[in-house]
């Protein structure tokens, strides 16, 4: 069961990203929080071993929502726009495994 | 400070941002506007991706005609302005603000600098709120306003703040489930401050219509609760709660959307050597400008990011706050009868806010009752037991928040305090048996959101 629910603005073009290696589709002008919560519950791990984390604010400023982008840069995902073909990690991919404090 | 060129610079084009840009190119100044967000309105304006095709009714409601006036006002500006979106201020230092936008850092340097920086949720943390499923109020708002989403299938909003009721409204309107709507203060805190709340006649009405419109929807509202733990191993699977009097309830959901009111984003404002005092009405530690918008030499503030005060304050102390700075760049006497004019309107929609301050008051005590194991701060994952812990050591580096700060790491995190800044300090004031004013309060440091590794380009 995803996390958030579309409720508007349901009829724009499809776009296709890779997270975690898997294909997940989602709508042009979607935020990455949007596609990977309207795809699931989790956005990140908590590096302090808590469970999952799948952001907070979504406007920028709480930094819970972070992911990896395919060259290992780190973006905001509630800031970044989808494109088609993006590829990004839930974790780190240079540190792949999470670290309990 | 009379020059022939000076370098003006706006932080924010939110609704202050927008009429502060408006009166300075009316002078005949080409401001710099600088906003990180890709697209200008701010918060409550905010304009959806392109593609998107809802009608601005639809988007803002009653706020549609205000909404277009402000997009139309800076579309209006964009040739005659240096305006830079996409970009984040994320330092002060002797009159210099530093910028990044994607890889570049440019400092701009300046002679005059509007902060028009909005606010975030004012938020207080309670046993499970870290968990997938739990948003700020306006973060669920922008979910639906900016994405079409709502942030869960069965949702409960919890708070204390005219948005609780306003964003319920909104989701129940676009078709969610919302399960409850549980307000914090007991309703008597609301026919208390129905005096105060008469200076403002049309938002009154419009808090009532929103009220009523809940009602007719059939959502179930709740006044005086305490929020006692969100549930679920993975993701929230429910709330429980206690009643006033009575004992604990649980409701079956997917998503808790909460909120206390806002905080203002005054990190820029403190970098800039702004003084701060606590203000007991809107209990938090506020940047300190004249009501002019004046906070300093060539430095002003305007909107959220000064002062709670709403969309139309905004409007108001961005225009006002404008003028101040003509003025003070020698351009002539600015506009003396329309800064009157300003003045008269803001001080009557600050007492407005006031009134909602009374209505919907702060729920301290949830700070005190907060068990040891809770999470306070979710970015550095310390607890509120640790908070106590560090306030309470026998040495250290003097009674206060900066103490539990270097002791515990709170405010450390990578949201620099946002959330847990005024919570943190409630504990600290709680484990002491002290009042929050004289706990102090977490600094401001550049910068002010992370920032990635980047190249410097020199202006
Ligand atoms: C998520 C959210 C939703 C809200 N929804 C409503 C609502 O529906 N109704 C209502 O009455 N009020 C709402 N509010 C309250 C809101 O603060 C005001 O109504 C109004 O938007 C304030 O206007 P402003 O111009 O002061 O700030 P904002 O509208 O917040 O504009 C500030 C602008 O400054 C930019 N900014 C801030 N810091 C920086 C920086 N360091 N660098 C670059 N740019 C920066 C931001 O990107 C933003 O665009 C909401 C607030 C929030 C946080
Ligand atoms: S959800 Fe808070 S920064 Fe993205």
């Amino acid at each position: 069961m995803p996390q958030f629910v579309r409720l508007k603005e349901k009829s724009r073009p499809r776009v296709t990203i890779t997270v975690d290696g898997a294909t997940v589709e989602a709508l042009e002008g979607d935020t990455l929080l949007t596609a990977l919560l309207t795809n699931g519950r989790r956005v990140r791990e908590s590096e302090f071993g808590d469970g999952a984390r799948a952001g907070f604010c979504v406007i920028g400023a709480c930094q819970d929502c972070w992911v990896w982008m395919d060259g290992g840069e780190r973006t905001r995902a509630c800031t970044t726009y989808i494109a088609e073909g993006m590829t990004i990690f839930t974790h780190n991919p240079e540190w792949p495994w999470t670290t309990p404090a | 400070m009379a020059m022939d060129d000076p370098r003006v610079v706006v932080v924010g084009a939110g609704p202050a941002g927008v009429r502060a840009a408006e009166a300075l190119v009316k002078h005949g100044l080409r401001p710099l506007v600088i906003d990180e967000a890709p697209l200008s309105g701010g918060q409550i304006y905010r304009r959806p991706p392109p593609g998107f095709r809802r009608t601005t009714k639809e988007l803002y409601g009653f706020e549609a005609a205000k909404a277009e006036a402000i997009h139309r006002t800076f579309d209006g500006l964009t040739d005659v302005i240096d305006y830079r979106p996409r970009t984040l201020a994320w330092n002060v230092q002797d009159r210099v603000l530093y910028t990044a936008c994607d890889d570049v850092v440019t400092p701009v340097s300046f002679d005059a600098l509007l902060l028009a920086t909005g606010a975030t949720d004012r938020v207080l943390p309670f046993p499970g709120w870290t968990l997938p499923g739990v948003y700020t109020l306006g973060g669920s708002q922008v979910a639906l306003k900016h994405q079409g989403c709502a942030v869960g299938r069965r949702m409960v909003f919890l708070g204390s703040t005219p948005l609780l009721y306003l964003v319920a409204y909104q989701y129940a309107r676009a078709g969610a489930e919302v399960a409850a709507v549980l307000d914090t203060a007991p309703f008597s805190a609301k026919v208390r401050a129905v005096p105060k709340l008469l200076s403002n006649t049309s938002m009154f009405v419009k808090g009532l219509y929103t009220m009523a419109a809940l009602h007719r929807l059939g959502v179930a509202i709740e006044h005086g609760v305490r929020p006692v733990a969100v549930e679920g191993d993975d993701a929230v699977a429910g709330l429980r709660y206690r009643r006033r009097g009575e004992g604990e309830v649980r409701i079956d959901c997917d998503a808790v959307a909460f909120g206390f009111g806002l905080r203002p984003e005054s990190q820029l404002a403190d970098l800039a050597d702004c003084d701060f005092r606590f203000d007991p009405v809107f209990h938090q530690w506020l940047p300190q400008c004249a009501d002019d918008g004046r906070a300093g030499e060539g430095i002003y503030l305007a909107g959220d990011g000064a002062r709670i005060g709403g969309a139309d304050a905004a409007e108001v102390s961005g225009e006002l706050a404008a003028l101040s700075l003509i003025e003070d760049l020698g351009g002539g006497p600015g506009d003396k009868a329309r800064s009157v004019e300003l003045s008269r309107r803001l001080s009557s929609l600050v007492r407005f806010q006031a009134g909602l301050a009374g209505a919907f008051p702060w729920p301290a005590d949830m700070a005190r009752s907060l068990p040891d194991n809770a999470i306070v701060c979710r970015c550095e994952r310390v607890t509120a037991g640790e908070v106590r812990q560090a306030v309470q050591r026998p040495l250290g580096g003097g009674c206060e928040i900066n103490r539990a700060k270097a002791f515990s790491r709170i405010g450390m995190g990578r949201c620099q305090g946002r959330f847990c800044g005024l919570s943190s300090a409630e504990i600290s004031a709680a484990a002491q048996d002290r009042d929050i004013s004289s706990v102090g309060r977490l600094r401001g440091a550049g910068p002010v959101k992370p920032i990635k590794l980047a190249t410097v380009l020199d202006e």
